[in-house]
C-alpha cells in the first residue's frame, strides 16, 4: 500500500482528522503532564470546593482541594496507557487464536470457537469486574482483566479474514512451493487481513479507555493512580454541589473516546477504500 | 468501400443481410460515453455509430475493457451515473432519442420494448425471490394483466424457454436451478413483454459448452420467431460465427470493424480483427503424436475423493464424489489435457497432484513413489518437482509482495540464500518474457497476461519436472490467451517439463495437448492421444463435447493462419 494515498483517503474524511487533532493533543498531555502539573496529583493544591478559573486551579479543586486540572492530565497517561496495553494484549490473544483456527480450520478451529463463545457469553463488564476484584487492583490486573473481556470479537474478525484468505490461490501457491505454516501466516495471509484488525483494534482502545473508566468509578482502580474514571466516582456524591469535579473528566472521556471513534471511522475508509466508496 | 468507417450508412449494412426496413429498429449514432477523470481513458465509447434492424443479431465483439458492455448499459440506462455518462450523440429507438426522452417514457422503454440479458445468472436474479415473482413482476410494470393471468403468462413463458415442469418451476427459487436453467429463467424475464429488441451481454459466457450451445440454439430460435432485433454481446469469435447475422468489432471503445457475419470472419480487412481471429484458438489443429519417452513420471491409480457438504452436529452431511477411479499416465515431456464442464472433477484431481488436497484412497505415483503415502516431511521435496500454474491471476499473487519476492518464496522455503534466489527470480521474470524492473514491483501494476507470467516463473523457480497448470488461461482475454500458451508451450518444450493442463475448452485443449482425457462426473469417460479423441471420439460424452463448440463450421481464414504462428 502506498503511504502517499493512504494520508490522502486518511485526510478525505475531515472527522478523522479533526479526531486525529484531538488525539495528538490529548497524547500530548498525557507526555507533558509532570511538567505541566508538577507534583502529585493527589496532593491538596488548594482550598476544596474551589470553583474553576479560581486562582490555584483552572479547573477547579475536589473536596480535598486537589487540583482537578492536574487530575485531567496525569488521568490522562492513566487511560492512554490501559488503552493501548489493553488493545495490545487483546490482540496478541484474539488475533493469535482466531489465525490458528481460521487458518486450520476443522477440529481446531471448533476448539478455539467454543472456547472464545465462553468468554462471549458472560457480560464484558461483569467479567472485568469479576477479575478485577478478586485479583485486587492494580494497573496491571486491570489491564489484565480489559484485555480478558475485549479479544474474542477480535478473535472472530481474523478468524473470518484467515477463512476467507485460505482459500486464496496465492496462499495455495504458498503451500505448493513448500512455505511452513509460520511462514504462510505471518508473511502470507496476516499482512492482508490487517487492515480491517486495525479498524477495529482503534476502536477498541476507546472501549477499553471506557471500561477502566467504569471499573475506576466502581471503586475498582489502581488506587496509586489517578484517573478520570476515578474522579467521576468520587465527585458523584457531591455532584449537585459542584458540577465541575465531575463534568471536566467526563469531558476528557467523552473527548478521548470520540477521537479514537472518528480516527478509527478515518482508517476504515482509507484502509478499506471499497467499503468508503460505496458510502457516497 | 471501407468497411472500417464507423459512420457508413446503416442501410448499405442492413440490406446485404435484410430487406431494407423504413427506419431501423434502433440507431446509434456518434455515441460517446465518458469515464470518470484519472481513467485509463477519457472515453470508454468512442463516437459510436451502428445500427440494428428487426430480425437481426448484431453481434458486438471485443476484449474486455473496449466499452461493449458499456454501450449495452448506455442503453438501458444503467450506466454508474455520474461518474459515467453519455457525453455525446443520440441512441434512436424506432426514430427516436433514447436519451432525451422523459425518465418516465425512458423506463417504460426499458424492460418493455428493450431487454436485456446479463452474463452473471448466478447474481442476476434476485436469491429471497421465486422466479416465477421475478418474471411477474415486469409484466406488473409495464402491462395490466391481472393477476392470475400473469401467473398463466409466466408457466407460459418458462415453457417457451424449454424449462421441464414450469408450473412447479415458477414457485422455485433461483438457487434449486442450475446456472443454464438460471439462464433461461432470464430470457424468459426478458421476453416477458415481447420486447422489440433483446440485449445480450455474453449471456453464455458463464455456462459450460454444452449448456451454452443449448443456450444459443434457444436464443437463435426465439430471436428468429418473434423477429426480433438482437444486440449479442461477446467476446469469442466461434459464438459469433455461431449466431451473427452482422458483426461489430469495438477496440479501445471505438468501431473498428462493421458488417455482414461473413464479410467479418472470412474476409477480415481491420489489422485488429484480423489479430483476434487469428489468435482464436481452434480444435482442428492438432498437434503431432507424441513420443513417450521411458517411464511414466506419474501415475494417478484409482484415486478418489468424495466431499461432504453442509452437515453439523445434527445433520446429516451431503456427499458429493469429486473423483472415483481416476487412473491417468504422464509420461516426461508430455502434455496430458483433462477436459471436462465445471463440476466434472477436474481441479480435484490436478489439486490432489500437488498436494492440496488429500484424496480418500488410489495411489498417486511419482517417479515411483507413492506421493499420499508419504508424512508433511516425507513430501516436501516432491513439492518442488510438482509445480502448479493457477487461474486466476488477480487472486495467485499476494498483492502485498513485491514480484521478484513471489518468485523467490520458494527457494527461499527450501534453504536457498536471498540474494541468489532473487537473482534467478530476475532471470525467471525474463524468461517468461517480462523486464528486469518487474521484480521490484507490486502485481497490481500487472494486467491479466503479465500476472499470469509471474505465476509461471513463481512455478518453475521451483525447478520443476511436472507443471499442473489449472485453467491458466481462461481468465484472460484471447488474444492474451494466445500468448500465455504459447510461452507455456514453449517452457515445456525448452525444459522438457511434463504438464497436466486442465481447462474447460476443448479447442484450448486441442492446441497445447499430447494427450487428453475427457472428465465428466468425477471419472474419466475417455483418454487417448489428441489425434484420437478429436477425430475419432469414442465417448458419446466426448462426442456431445465436440458438437458444442461454438462456430466449429467456420474456419479460420487461411490467411490467416501464418499471422497466429508468428503472433507475438
Amino acid at each position: 500500500m502506498m503511504k502517499s494515498d493512504f494520508w490522502r483517503a486518511f485526510a478525505r474524511n475531515k472527522g478523522a482528522v479533526l479526531g486525529l487533532v484531538i488525539l495528538i493533543a490529548i497524547v500530548a498531555l498525557a507526555a507533558f503532564a509532570s511538567f505541566l502539573f508538577p507534583g502529585d496529583p493527589w496532593e491538596m493544591a488548594t482550598a476544596p470546593f474551589q470553583p474553576p478559573l479560581s486562582e490555584d486551579a483552572l479547573l477547579g479543586s475536589d473536596m480535598l482541594g486537589r487540583d482537578i486540572a492536574s487530575g485531567i492530565a496525569h488521568g490522562a497517561r492513566v487511560s492512554l496507557l490501559i488503552g493501548l496495553t489493553s488493545t495490545a494484549a487483546a490482540l496478541a490473544i484474539g488475533v493469535t487464536l482466531g489465525a490458528l483456527a481460521g487458518f486450520h480450520g476443522g477440529r481446531i478451529d471448533d476448539a478455539i470457537m467454543r472456547f472464545t463463545e465462553l468468554f462471549q457469553t458472560i457480560p464484558n463488564f461483569v467479567l472485568a469486574v469479576v477479575l478485577v476484584a478478586i485479583f485486587t487492583p492494580s494497573l496491571t490486573t486491570i489491564v489484565a482483566a480489559i484485555a480478558i473481556v475485549s479479544w474474542p470479537p477480535l478473535a472472530r474478525l481474523a478468524r473470518a479474514e484467515f477463512l476467507s484468505l485460505r482459500t486464496r490461490e496465492f496462499v495455495q501457491a504458498a503451500i505448493t512451493t513448500g512455505q511452513s505454516n509460520t511462514t504462510i501466516i505471518l508473511r502470507q495471509i496476516l499482512p492482508n487481513s490487517l487492515s480491517p484488525i486495525i479498524v477495529s483494534a482503534s476502536l477498541m482502545v476507546a472501549t477499553a479507555i471506557l471500561l477502566e473508566s467504569s471499573l475506576s468509578f466502581l471503586g475498582l482502580g489502581d488506587p496509586n493512580a489517578m484517573s478520570w474514571g476515578y474522579m467521576i466516582g468520587a465527585a458523584r456524591t457531591v455532584i449537585r454541589q459542584a458540577w465541575w469535579m465531575s463534568v471536566f473528566p467526563g469531558l476528557a472521556i467523552v473527548l478521548t473516546v470520540l477521537a479514537l471513534n472518528l480516527v478509527g471511522e478515518g482508517l476504515n475508509d482509507a484502509l478499506n477504500p471499497k467499503l468508503a466508496r460505496s458510502r457516497g | 468501400m471501407n468497411r472500417t468507417d464507423p459512420l457508413r450508412t446503416p442501410m448499405e449494412a442492413a440490406a446485404m443481410t435484410t430487406p431494407l426496413p423504413d427506419v431501423p429498429l434502433l440507431d446509434v449514432r456518434g455515441l460517446s460515453i465518458a469515464l470518470p477523470p484519472g481513467a485509463d481513458r477519457p472515453l470508454a465509447v468512442d463516437n459510436l455509430s451502428f445500427t440494428l434492424n428487426p430480425d437481426e443479431i448484431l453481434c458486438v465483439v471485443g476484449e474486455s475493457g473496449s466499452g461493449k458492455s458499456m454501450t449495452a448499459h448506455a442503453m438501458m440506462g444503467l450506466l454508474p451515473a455520474p461518474h459515467v455518462r453519455v457525453a455525446g450523440g443520440s441512441l434512436r429507438f424506432k426514430g427516436k432519442d433514447v436519451l432525451t426522452m422523459p425518465e418516465a417514457e425512458q423506463r417504460s422503454l426499458r424492460g418493455g420494448r428493450i431487454a436485456m440479458v446479463f452474463q452473471e445468472p448466478m447474481t442476476a436474479l434476485n436469491p429471497l425471490m421465486r422466479v416465477g415473482r421475478q418474471i411477474a413482476e415486469s409484466l406488473r410494470e409495464h402491462t395490466d394483466l391481472p393477476a392470475p393471468a400473469r401467473r398463466a403468462r409466466v408457466v407460459e413463458l418458462l415453457g417457451q424457454v424449454g424449462l421441464p415442469n414450469p408450473a412447479e418451476l415458477a414457485d422455485a427459487y433461483p438457487f434449486r436451478l442450475s446456472g443454464g436453467q438460471r439462464q433461461r429463467v432470464m430470457i424468459a424475464m426478458a421476453l416477458a413483454c415481447q420486447p422489440d429488441i433483446l440485449i445480450a451481454d455474453e449471456p453464455t459466457t458463464a455456462l459450460d459448452v454444452t449448456t451454452q450451445k443449448q443456450i444459443l440454439d434457444l436464443i437463435r430460435s426465439i430471436q428468429a420467431e418473434r423477429h426480433m432485433g438482437m444486440m449479442f454481446i461477446t467476446h469469442d469469435f466461434g459464438v459469433v460465427a455461431e449466431i451473427a447475422h452482422r458483426v461489430a468489432v469495438m477496440r479501445h471503445g471505438k468501431l473498428v470493424e462493421y458488417g455482414p457475419a461473413a464479410e467479418v470472419l472470412n474476409r477480415p480487412q481491420h489489422p485488429y480483427t484480423r489479430q483476434l481471429i487469428a489468435s482464436v484458438p481452434h480444435y482442428i489443429e492438432h498437434r503431432d503424436d507424441h513420443a513417450k519417452q521411458g517411464a511414466p513420471l506419474l501415475v494417478a491409480d484409482k484415486v478418489r475423493k468424495v466431499f461432504h457438504v453442509g452437515g453439523g452436529l445434527f445433520r446429516k452431511s451431503k456427499q458429493v464424489v469429486a473423483g472415483d477411479d481416476l487412473t491417468l499416465t504422464i509420461h516426461p515431456g508430455e502434455t496430458v489435457g483433462l477436459v471436462g464442464e465445471s463440476g466434472s472433477g477436474k481441479s480435484t484431481l490436478g489439486r490432489s497432484i500437488v498436494g492440496l488436497i488429500k484424496p480418500d484412497s488410489g495411489r498417486i505415483l511419482f517417479e515411483g513413489t507413492d506421493l499420499l503415502a508419504l508424512d508433511r516431511q516425507g513430501f516436501r521435496p516432491y513439492r518442488r518437482a510438482v509445480q502448479m500454474v493457477f487461474q486466476d491471476p488477480y487472486a495467485s499473487l499476494n498483492p502485498r509482495h513485491r514480484v521478484g519476492d513471489i518468485v523467490a518464496q520458494g527457494p527461499v522455503a527450501f534453504g536457498e540464500d536471498r540474494t541468489k534466489a532473487l537473482a534467478r527470480a530476475r532471470e525467471l521474470l525474463a524468461m517468461v518474457g517480462l523486464d528486469g524492473s518487474a521484480a521490484d514491483r507490486f502485481p497490481h501494476e500487472f494486467s491479466g497476461g503479465q500476472r499470469q507470467r509471474i505465476g509461471i516463473a513463481r512455478a518453475l523457480a521451483m525447478e520443476p519436472k511436472l507443471l499442473v497448470a489449472d485453467e491458466p488461461v481462461s481468465a484472460l482475454d484471447v488474444s492474451v490467451q494466445g500468448q500465455v500458451l504459447e510461452l507455456l508451450d514453449d517452457i515445456r518444450r525448452r525444459l522438457n517439463l511434463a504438464m497436466l493442463f486442465i481447462t474447460h475448452d476443448l479447442r484450448v485443449a486441442a492446441q497445447v495437448c499430447d494427450t487428453i482425457a475427457v472428465m465428466r462426473r468425477g471419472r474419466i469417460v475417455e483418454m487417448g492421444t489428441a489425434r484420437e479423441v478429436f477425430t475419432h471420439p469414442r465417448d458419446d460424452y466426448t462426442r456431445s463435447l465436440l458438437d458444442a463448440i461454438p462456430g466449429k463450421g467456420w474456419r479460420i481464414p487461411d490467411d490467416l493462419q501464418p499471422v497466429r504462428a508468428g503472433a507475438h
